[in-house]
């Protein structure tokens, strides 16, 4: 096994006319943490989506622990899915369930968990996350937007995945709830040894949890390196970014 | 010209055809997927709940009105001779063969297509879909297979009470406001009970439940563009299986009825 655990090459994707994806290369090593930035509707969501399936590409590949899932069947795509933990931008909930039924989803339908346990491990994981366990019988509609993306998070990292995803994970969150956040993300990483792909725009937070970073701008990487090198990089995207200045060369269409 | 023409007829039909593509599609996946477990049995439980028992209410007014207004109608064309047995019979055939089975399955479209279509398009726009699939669970086995399922299931029975309801109906108005001898038109009734008159209703039924579930998902499963879209699919959810339950009723009954 090499050490890479995810592998894109050459990735292409279009809606359209509209090119989002254009060529995108990347790889994530084994227990890694690599963190994506780049501007509003640069698509990386939509890397995101393709690397777990939701999307198929119009072109390239993705290996995930050297295999090709791109074209794969839904079946496979079953399997690799249970290896995946991911974050959605905006929770993404399941309205029609409570809190814990949410966090337990993975662990009574995959993992085939007797419910009384499978409560009992959400309570546990929820609590990780900083919610009091009198949150568990609740609907999700009845929380706060910062407790619903806890609760994501919680319901990414129950099944103790291989490999998390996390789409703006402390995005709409107040500053010290995104640290705590951001020792989660640590922490679950860490201690899962799992393979971690954040998006963020939150630089603070990129610089926190990430080995590596990598700047995607019009549909490709353009920059990575550690954090170290963030700082000293003279690649005037990237530096725009991280000062977030309207100067430079990224124009935002408005 | 005739250029422009062309273009101006064939963006509707490659759209048209292109949709008739991606239902027959989805139909396809869905029905596989009703026979491939898992089953979730939770979830299907709680469609015929919401499919069967909570439009008992509605299944019912709408049934016995039904039967109550043949009865007064059919009286009035055949007032002279042997109104009870004919009421009686026009009552019964017209309210299994027809009234039953389409306007349930109407009233139901109306009420349980648009809540298919709005509840799995939030769904699909705020992702939970996607959520589903990376969960590694089929969304196609988790909210379409029970909707389908319980759809040609419940149907047929609501259909079967709808009969009894509206034969009832019709009783009451010969019986009350026509002064029939109540033992002379149940006994009319009885006579003239078909089996086939009710069984082309239950298949009606089965066939028009199948066709609320799957313009009801497949209307929240495609939309897309946040509430607006969610409010257009219900209206198509609506609409398209309205107008399909027509014009199936009118197959359905060709294939029984012409010789
Ligand atoms: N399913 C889709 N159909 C059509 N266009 C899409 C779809 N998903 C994304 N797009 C388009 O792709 C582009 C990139 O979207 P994406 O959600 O990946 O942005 P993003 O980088 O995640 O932005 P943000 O930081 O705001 O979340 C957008 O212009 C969007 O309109
Ligand atoms: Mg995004």
């Amino acid at each position: 096994m090499s050490d890479s655990k995810i592998k894109i090459t050459n990735l292409h994707k279009a809606f359209g006319k509209k090119v989002v994806l254009d060529g995108v290369d990347l790889e994530i090593k084994r227990g890694e943490s690599l963190v994506v930035i780049g501007g509003s509707g640069t698509g990386k969501s939509v890397l995101i989506k393709c690397i777990q399936g939701i999307l198929t590409p119009d072109q390239g590949s993705i290996l995930i622990d050297d295999e090709e899932v791109v074209g794969v069947s839904e079946k496979e795509k079953e399997k690799l899915h249970s290896k995946m933990g991911m974050l959605f931008q905006g929770g993404a909930l399941f309205d029609s369930l409570t809190v814990w039924e949410n966090v337990a989803f993975g662990l009574i339908e995959n993992q085939k968990m007797d419910r009384k346990n499978a409560k009992m491990e959400a309570i546990r994981v929820l609590r990780q996350v900083g919610l009091a366990p009198d949150v568990a019988d609740l609907s999700p509609s009845e929380l706060s937007g910062g407790m619903q993306k806890r609760v994501g998070l919680a319901r990414a990292i129950a099944t103790r995945p291989e490999i998390i995803f996390f789409d703006e994970p402390t995005t709409g969150l107040d500053p010290i709830m995104s640290d705590v956040i951001n020792d989660l993300i640590i922490e679950s990483v860490k201690g899962l040894g799992a393979t971690a792909l954040t998006i963020t725009h939150d630089m603070a937070s990129a610089r926190k949890i990430a080995d590596r970073i990598a700047m995607l701008y019009k549909g490709k990487i353009i920059w990575q390196g550690t954090v170290k090198e963030l700082d000293k990089t003279k690649n005037e995207y990237v530096r725009q970014f991280i000062n977030g200045s309207s100067q430079g060369p990224i124009k935002v269409e408005v | 010209m005739i250029e422009k023409f062309l273009r101006k007829l064939g963006k509707p039909l490659v759209k048209f055809f292109s949709g008739l593509g991606s239902l027959s599609i989805f139909i396809i996946r869905s029905v596989g997927n009703c026979f491939i477990p898992p089953f979730y049995v939770k979830n299907l439980l709680r469609q015929v709940m919401d499919i069967g028992f909570y439009s008992l209410p509605v299944v019912g007014l709408t049934t016995i009105f039904a039967g109550m207004v043949i009865a007064l109608q059919s009286y009035s064309g055949f007032s002279r001779f042997g109104a009870e047995s004919a009421v009686a019979s026009v009552v019964l055939i017209s309210v299994t063969r027809e009234l039953a089975p389409v306007l349930s399955a109407l009233m139901v479209a109306g009420r349980i297509g648009a809540a298919m279509a709005a509840e799995i398009g939030t769904m699909r726009v705020t992702e939970q879909i996607d959520a589903l699939t990376t969960l590694s669970t089929n969304p196609y086995k988790y909210l379409i297979a029970p909707r389908v399922v319980a759809g040609v299931l419940v149907l047929p029975i609501l259909v079967l009470i709808g009969d009894v309801i509206g034969i009832y109906g019709g009783f009451v108005v010969g019986v009350y406001q026509l002064g029939f001898n109540p033992a002379n038109y149940v006994k009319a009734t009885l006579q003239e009970l078909e089996y086939l008159d009710v069984i082309t209703g239950v298949v009606k039924a089965a066939v028009f439940g199948f066709i609320i579930s799957i313009m009801g998902c497949y209307n929240g499963f495609k939309s897309k563009g946040g509430a607006q879209g969610v409010g257009e699919a219900t209206t198509n959810a609506v609409v398209s299986s309205s107008i399909l339950i027509l014009i199936f009723n009118y197959i359905i009954t060709g294939m029984f009825f012409s010789k």
